[in-house]
């Protein structure tokens, strides 16, 4: 039971910072992609940072959870989706001023039209799903 | 507490985000990432008997959670803890925005683009319908978004995420730069 509180909490951090530096604004991620500030570079880029600096640490440390588990580190295995899809996803992301962590927060923000963009991102994630055997990986 | 009212700097959010990823991973030993939600959703309400869907999502529900939290967030950030009237992005971007018609107006986006009103308009269908498609359609493709990608994946020292990651600009610049101007 402890364990949702955790999830839920980090979820309210996560959301919370993402609508306070405005990641979630369309606005600074046209901004982003014309290289006119450099505010969501600086945020991703020290955000990678911090996580690489930490994951150093625990890793130096035998890695383990705070339990005392041993933690995965799942190695991901580049295919051509990585790519390909990728470009498709950057595309979305440069129209709906959106990646999904964000779209939820909008519509905690009351952005209620983003249900809609959420409505077709399940949608696309679904027929994905569908036509995976036909597409190149 | 005044600048809990102001827009965060970068030196404060970026830090806070490799922060919050860190914890989920020492904590619970779960990889930050919030697309494949979409993918817990299909898998609970329409299977359909696509292979790719089929699995045990209930396994993983803490991804359901902390993507509840994240609106949860979005409410106490905005609404609670309060808000500037406009965003402060750079005038540049303003005027390169007012070219295409698109106005700096109070909020977090532009309306003609994002808005009830606005879907039944072709420019504003375009924005969320195929805009919200390619998100979902893209991040499964690719395997993740931009906090498993490129803040997850490249804090792990992961080079096929770096590879995504270039996938995820190269599509945004692609779209703002060549195809915006056909758009508008």
């Amino acid at each position: 039971m402890i364990r949702w509180f955790i999830y839920l909490f980090l979820g309210i951090l996560f959301g919370i910072i993402l609508t306070k530096s405005e990641v979630i604004s369309w606005y600074r991620i046209q901004e982003m992609f014309r290289f006119q500030s450099f505010h969501m570079y600086g945020i991703i880029g020290s955000a990678i940072f911090t996580g690489m600096v930490l994951i150093g640490l625990l890793k130096l440390n035998g890695g383990k959870a705070i339990d005392g588990t041993k933690i995965d580190f799942p190695k991901k295995v580049y295919n051509h989706g990585y790519i390909i899809g990728g470009s498709i996803f950057g595309m979305g992301w440069a129209m709906t001023g959106a990646c999904p962590g964000p779209l939820f927060a909008l519509v905690g923000a009351g952005v209620y039209p983003v249900l809609i963009i959420i409505l077709f991102a399940l949608i696309g994630t679904w027929v994905y799903s569908y036509f995976r055997p036909n597409l190149p990986h | 507490m005044n600048f809990l009212y102001e827009p965060w700097p970068w030196y404060v959010a970026g830090p806070l985000i490799g922060i919050t990823l860190f914890l989920l991973l020492w904590v619970s030993n779960k990889n930050l990432g919030i697309s494949s939600s979409f993918r817990h959703v299909c898998a609970a309400c329409v299977p359909a008997n696509i292979s790719f869907l089929k699995y045990d999502w209930k396994a993983e529900k803490w991804n359901l959670i902390f993507v509840l939290g994240v609106f949860l967030g979005g409410v106490i950030a905005w609404n609670v803890i309060g808000h500037p009237e406009l965003i402060a992005i750079s005038d540049a971007t303003i005027r390169d925005i007012q070219k295409l018609g698109i106005s700096h107006e109070s909020g977090l986006l532009p309306s003609s683009l994002i808005s009830f009103e606005s879907f039944i308009t072709w420019q504003g269908f375009l924005f969320m319908a195929i805009g919200g498609f390619f998100v979902g359609f893209g991040t499964r493709y690719a395997g993740g978004c931009t906090s498993g990608h490129a803040i997850t994946g490249l804090s792990h020292l992961q080079w096929a995420s770096l590879l995504a990651v270039v996938g995820f600009f190269a599509g945004g610049l692609v779209m703002t730069h060549l195809i915006f101007p056909l758009i508008f």
